[in-house]
């Protein structure tokens, strides 16, 4: 049982241009008649679905390679063309050739002796590519030249373009064959002073022979109702033909040249929209219901053809997806998968000797039973579906070398995938986790690398079906390898929520006794307890320093700006925050990370964020509308601050009608005036919110606002004392009627309160004029996100264009694709930014080990 | 620096600037061996940051600077501090610098001066007001036609041609080369303009009227406006409108720190390593005010494609896009047609050695694990 295989890679690929000749060889049947299927519904020899060309329907067999369908790759056809006709797009390139030779002879319009002065200019440019290259030619021809004149001195005529296909010389039109016979003359070199490729003649630009595509490119569709119906390519190739056919005709019979040039006029119309049905100038072809055809370039072009959407864009199987759900109780790297989906994703495992009977037991299960497999797959590729009818043959038939496609067990491996997927962080590695229920499950924290909620979002999970596969997978993908991001070199996964606020609250106020504690400590997941400290109450900070490994040594500062120090695994001061375990800062993970590495670092994490969780969850932690709740002397001191702000408005407007405000450099005294406003009005409700911060009573809503955890002074602020003034495109409100916001205020009012100022609180409530103004803002900032999103996606997708192939070479420096060398050390010093701490060395802290060691 | 020596018997272990920050972070008391000890544990440290060969920088950086830009602002204008002027910023003013567009929304230089003038705010008012262009509209009071006379007579605001330190004198001057054909005289804070020889239609006064509106006077040529601002201890001169060459050369400026926000015209006057340095400096301020963390190594290296050619090159299917070796890599991003077609008459060959083609190809991309290869004897 031996196999062979052989991998074929492809390693470049020709363009070029056929001749007709070339097509002629190529083509495997000749094209003769439009009929596509005689009266039994058999391809017609010689038409359009010709066997020849490949095959379509099940049963019958290729004329030229004898493969069956979906075997045969299908094979091109021609036709011959009566009269030869342009090329649509190559219409300028034969433009600029036409203008720059000379009709009778074919040579360049420039002098032998003077293209050799022009040559390495003309070379240089074409480094810049084609069209450039004979963009400079043109001009050259133009500045030497002497106008209407060819080299001999002999006149000529200017060849315009009608777009889109008819050339004139002065007022003569130029037939096809004119062109091309005129192309024919032009000598080799010339063509190549041109940039075109070595054997490539311009004069097949203009076609004498159209090359048939197969059928399998164009395939017809059976309807339920058993009639045939075409694709718009064998439609359009049907037209060409026929038409082709009507001018020979014509011509055999000498019918007069009006007729036989309206028939060729067609011809060309027919071709061009074949291969182009977009062209300027030219109605596009339509189907019978006045649909517009879908012709060669359509299909190319664009999002939706062949390039983006079915070459660079694959569909894959071995996928899922559904709603996702949180659940802090799983690993970090963790997916809760859903039974459901686990009994029909598969993983293919190869029966060996050594686990014959663990694989033999999956088949026993059956489809049906979980954990079981729903497919066998033979040494000889042969795939044999398992049910209970199967089971007992397939039992007997399993050895060594069959391959069993079991069902989903915890810990394969999967890829776990959000949509945008904007960075690398989209598409992570996951162990599955089989859960019952019908959604996928994801610990919060990595909610922050996908951006994902669980309001509803969905998310695709991805089975790697090769060994290799998997083990990239699980070696550069997994989550605890992405910890850290790449773009600024913090952590992007971090305790979030609960998890800050419990560690939070324990480490600044907990006392729990011992046995409370072990009990905590014990649901996080330690199950060491030998370096508790011996002692009935234990501090929150000594609880939570049981989740740090014993070496760990650790300073920075908390959000306070409290000194946060941690020796030898016990942290002695600071506040366990955002600062230190959220997202995006989280320091305290970011040193975790680097001194124990990435599995020892998601432990943690995890851990940590357990701890939180629990501990709000036997502490109880709720938040109500009481936490809002200001005193009465707190509010008169804030609405006098407000009144105060209110009076200085009135004076600045008092100053500004009295012509007395002076402008400030560079602008005009309106705006002096709005700027001063808006400076008064937004110091006055900093000032507010100070003082209601002050003010407010210790709540759970301001904890969370302290530690970071949801929520900022702003929000409290906005809720407690004052929501502000509504600020649209920068400035205060003033669209709406004219000289007012509303109908509801007096013309040409500046007063605060005119101009979107809103005095109340969201507790209080807003006035229906403040509300309304607020919608205002809102809206505006729905807008802005709806049209900013296109914007940045097109600006994201043409910079991964253009740098998808920069790497870093094995000397260190970064190339492109053409070994071009674009840095000679990446970012100058050759450092990862997803290994750096923050984008640089962390030599701080180095210096303090080391000195703080010897000292 | 006590320990120059020894640090610098580590050059070749180390880039410059990690070199800089340990001789600026150790301290004083530090003993040799420590010293020793501490360079050798950031050694140990560097190797382990080191990025990999095969490391797909390019989109990395991409990535790392298309995903904020959905949380950028669309608000293309912004205030620095109240005085101060417009400046496009956010999104916009990325896409602007990332398409390395010729003309740019607000184009903008900040004017240092040397050492002892930008102290002094008087100094720094003046000087701005020397290099601010003014026309000879600013300065007009009244534009007045005398038909009978056939004249254009100019009334001119006498304050402000005392703040810009003009004298009558000084708008002849300038004028007269515009004005040939015309006699023109001065006084008592007029100007006016008669034609020589015959009188001819009205309607040419009126032509010439518009002809010397928008004459430079004074001035450096597109400088629109000029604000001195407080920069730290110094004060400076921000400008809308721009015009490198021509600050550079007064004696005032102080040229190693004077820049302007136009790409080209940083290309064209200091040339493509400063266009560099511009593009990264641009994108920086940028991600800055919006709050945004980006590496500087991502836009590091953008700038550097941008610039690798010589010339500043935008990130659109006409600059550097249009460069890359494989047809198929440009096909595959925007007009396939034209390209395919340029292609097939070049007779050009895709060697397949980017990422779009190998994909199209269903092979290996030529990045990370894909980009080793093992040879091996058959049996």
């Amino acid at each position: 049982m031996k196999q062979h295989f052989v991998h074929k890679k492809i390693s470049s690929i020709q363009f070029g241009l056929f001749s007709p000749a070339h097509v002629k060889k190529m083509a495997a049947a000749k094209i003769v008649t439009p009929e596509l299927y005689d009266r039994e519904g058999y391809p017609v020899d010689g038409g359009l679905m010709d066997l020849r060309l490949g095959v379509i329907d099940p049963g019958l067999v290729c004329k030229t390679d004898g493969l069956k369908l979906k075997e045969s790759l299908g094979h091109f056809g021609y036709i011959e063309l009566a009269r030869p006709v342009i090329h649509i797009n190559f219409v300028r390139q034969i433009l600029d050739l036409l203008r720059c030779t000379d009709p009778h002879t074919g040579e360049l319009l420039i002098p032998p002796a003077l293209i050799k002065t022009h040559l390495e200019k003309i070379e240089q440019k074409g480094q810049e590519g084609f069209e450039e290259r004979r963009r400079f030619i043109k001009a050259i021809v133009r500045k030497i030249a002497a106008k209407n004149k060819n080299i001999t001195g002999d006149k000529v005529e200017k060849i315009k373009l009608e777009k889109p296909y008819n050339y004139y010389e002065g007022d003569r039109r130029l037939s096809p064959i004119e062109i091309r016979a005129w192309l024919e003359k032009v000598s080799d070199e010339d063509v190549k002073l041109f940039g075109f490729g070595d054997n490539i003649r311009p004069e097949w630009m203009v076609l004498t022979v159209l090359a048939i595509p197969p059928v399998t490119m164009r395939p017809s569709i059976t309807l339920e109702s058993g009639e045939r119906s075409e694709d718009d390519l064998t439609h359009k190739l049907g037209d060409i033909v026929r038409i082709n056919q009507r001018l020979f005709e014509n011509i055999n019979a000498g019918a007069p040249e009006v007729i036989i040039e309206d028939l060729w006029d067609l011809l060309q119309y027919h071709v061009t929209t074949f291969f182009n049905n977009a062209v300027a100038q030219l109605p596009p072809a339509r189907h019978r219901g006045g649909q517009v055809l879908k012709t060669l370039a359509n299909r190319i072009k664009s999002k939706e053809g062949r390039i983006r959407y079915n070459l660079a864009g694959k569909r894959t199987d071995f996928s899922a997806r559904t709603v996702i759900s949180p659940d802090p109780l799983i690993g970090l790297n963790e997916v809760g998968v859903p039974e459901k989906i686990a009994m029909n994703l598969t993983v293919p495992e190869r029966i060996t000797s050594w686990n014959k009977e663990y694989l033999l037991n999956y088949v026993k299960n059956g489809p049906k039973q979980y954990p079981g497999a729903n497919y066998i797959l033979k040494p000889d590729g042969r795939r044999k579906v398992i049910s209970n009818e199967t089971k007992d043959e397939i039992l007997e038939e399993l050895e060594e070398g069959y391959i069993v496609e079991r069902h989903l067990i915890d810990g394969d491996i999967s890829l776990f995938n959000r949509q945008p997927s904007l960075h690398r962080m989209s598409m992570m590695c996951h162990l599955v986790r089989v859960l019952p229920g019908k959604t996928f499950r994801l610990n919060p924290s990595v909610c922050n690398p996908y951006n994902a909620d669980f309001d509803g979002d969905e998310m695709n999970l991805h089975l790697p079906q090769t060994e290799e596969a998997r083990a990239e997978a699980k070696i550069l993908m997994l989550v605890e390898t992405q910890l850290i991001s790449p773009r600024y070199g913090l952590s992007v996964v971090g305790c979030i929520h609960d998890g800050i606020t419990g560690n939070y609250l324990l480490t600044k106020e907990l006392v729990l006794a011992k046995n409370e504690a072990v009990d905590l400590l014990f649901n996080c997941g330690v199950t060491d307890f030998s370096s508790l400290p011996k002692k009935d109450k234990l501090d929150g900070k000594e609880v939570f320093s049981m989740l740090l490994p014993r070496d760990f040594d650790f300073i920075g500062k908390d959000r306070g700006g409290n000194a946060v120090k941690i020796t030898k695994g016990m942290l002695k001061s600071g506040l366990m925050d955002k600062a230190n375990l959220g997202e995006e800062s989280g320091l305290l993970l970011r040193n975790v990370f680097e001194k124990y590495g990435p599995s020892a670092t998601a432990d943690i994490l995890g851990k940590i964020s357990r701890l939180g969780t629990t501990v709000l969850a036997r502490r109880g932690f709720t938040v109500g509308i009481g936490d809002m709740d200001l005193s009465t002397e707190t509010h008169q001191e804030i609405r006098d601050a407000i009144n105060k702000a209110e009076e200085n408005v009135k004076k600045l407007i008092i100053q500004f009608s009295e012509g007395k405000l002076e402008a400030l450099p560079g602008r005009t005294i309106q705006e002096t005036l709005e700027l001063k406003i808006l400076e008064v009005l937004n110091r006055s409700r900093n000032k507010s919110g100070d003082i209601a911060m002050r003010q407010v009573r210790e709540s759970n809503a301001l904890t969370m606002a302290k530690c970071g955890s949801r929520g900022n002074s702003l929000n409290i602020a906005q809720m407690t004392a004052i929501v502000g003034q509504q600020a649209l495109r920068g400035k205060r409100i003033e669209k709406g009627f004219s000289g007012r916001t509303l109908s509801y205020f007096k013309k040409n009012d500046l007063s605060p309160k005119a101009r979107g100022f809103i005095r109340n609180n969201f507790k209080s409530g807003l006035a229906p004029n403040e509300f309304f103004f607020g919608a205002m803002t809102g809206r505006d900032a729905l807008m802005d996100t709806a049209l900013r999103t296109p914007k940045s996606g097109y600006l994201y997708r043409r910079l991964s264009n253009a740098m998808q192939d920069l790497k870093v070479d094995y000397d260190g420096s970064v190339r492109d694709a053409a070994g071009k060398v674009v840095q000679f050390a990446y970012g100058e010093d050759n450092l990862d930014v997803s290994k750096t701490t923050g984008g640089s060395l962390d030599i701080q802290k180095i210096v303090h080990q080391v000195v703080g060691e010897v000292k | 620096m006590k320990h120059a020596d020894l640090i610098k018997e580590y050059e070749k272990d180390l880039p410059l600037a990690v070199l800089d920050e340990i001789s600026a972070l150790i301290p004083t008391s530090a003993t040799k061996p420590q010293v020793k000890k501490i360079v050798e544990e950031t050694i140990l440290l560097y190797k382990q940051a080191r990025v990999h060969a095969g490391e797909c920088v390019g989109l990395v950086s991409a990535e790392s600077i298309g995903e904020p830009g959905t949380q950028m602002t669309l608000n293309t204008f912004h205030f620095a501090g109240v005085a101060e002027m417009n400046i496009t910023t956010g999104l916009p003013r990325i896409i602007e610098i990332f398409d390395a567009r010729k003309t740019i929304k607000t184009p903008m230089m900040e004017v240092f001066l040397k050492a002892p003038n930008n102290k002094d705010i008087e100094k720094v008012r003046q000087f701005a007001l020397q290099i601010k262009a003014t026309i000879l509209d600013e300065l007009v009071a009244e534009y007045a036609i005398n038909i009978f006379d056939q004249t254009l007579i100019l009334r001119l605001h006498k304050e402000l041609m005392a703040d810009y330190g003009l004298t009558e004198k000084d708008l002849l001057k300038s004028l007269k080369t515009r004005t040939k054909g015309y006699n023109v005289s001065s006084g008592d804070g007029e100007i006016s303009f008669t034609h020589k020889g015959k009188a001819e239609e009205i309607k040419e006064l009126y032509i010439l009227k518009e002809k010397i509106r928008a004459v430079k006077m004074k001035g450096i040529k597109k400088i629109t406006q000029v604000l001195p601002v407080k920069r730290g201890d110094e004060y400076i001169v921000l400008t809308s409108g721009t015009n490198l060459s021509d600050v550079l050369e007064l004696p005032e400026v102080d040229p190693t720190r004077t820049f302007s926000n136009d790409l080209y015209e940083v290309r064209a006057v200091l040339g493509i390593e400063a266009a560099r340095q511009a593009v990264m400096n641009e994108v920086f301020k940028v991600i800055e005010s919006q709050g945004l963390n980006i590496d500087v190594r991502h836009i590091m290296l953008v700038a550097d494609i941008m610039c690798v050619s010589g010339e500043v090159k935008g990130i659109t299917r006409y600059g550097i896009v249009s460069e890359k070796a494989s047809v198929l890599a440009r096909a595959s991003f925007e007009t396939p047609i034209k390209h395919l077609v340029n292609a097939s008459l070049e007779g050009e060959v895709d060697k397949l050695t980017s990422v779009v083609e190998n994909v199209m190809m269903n092979q290996a991309v030529p990045l990370g694990t894909g980009l080793p290869g093992l040879v091996t004897k058959m049996k």
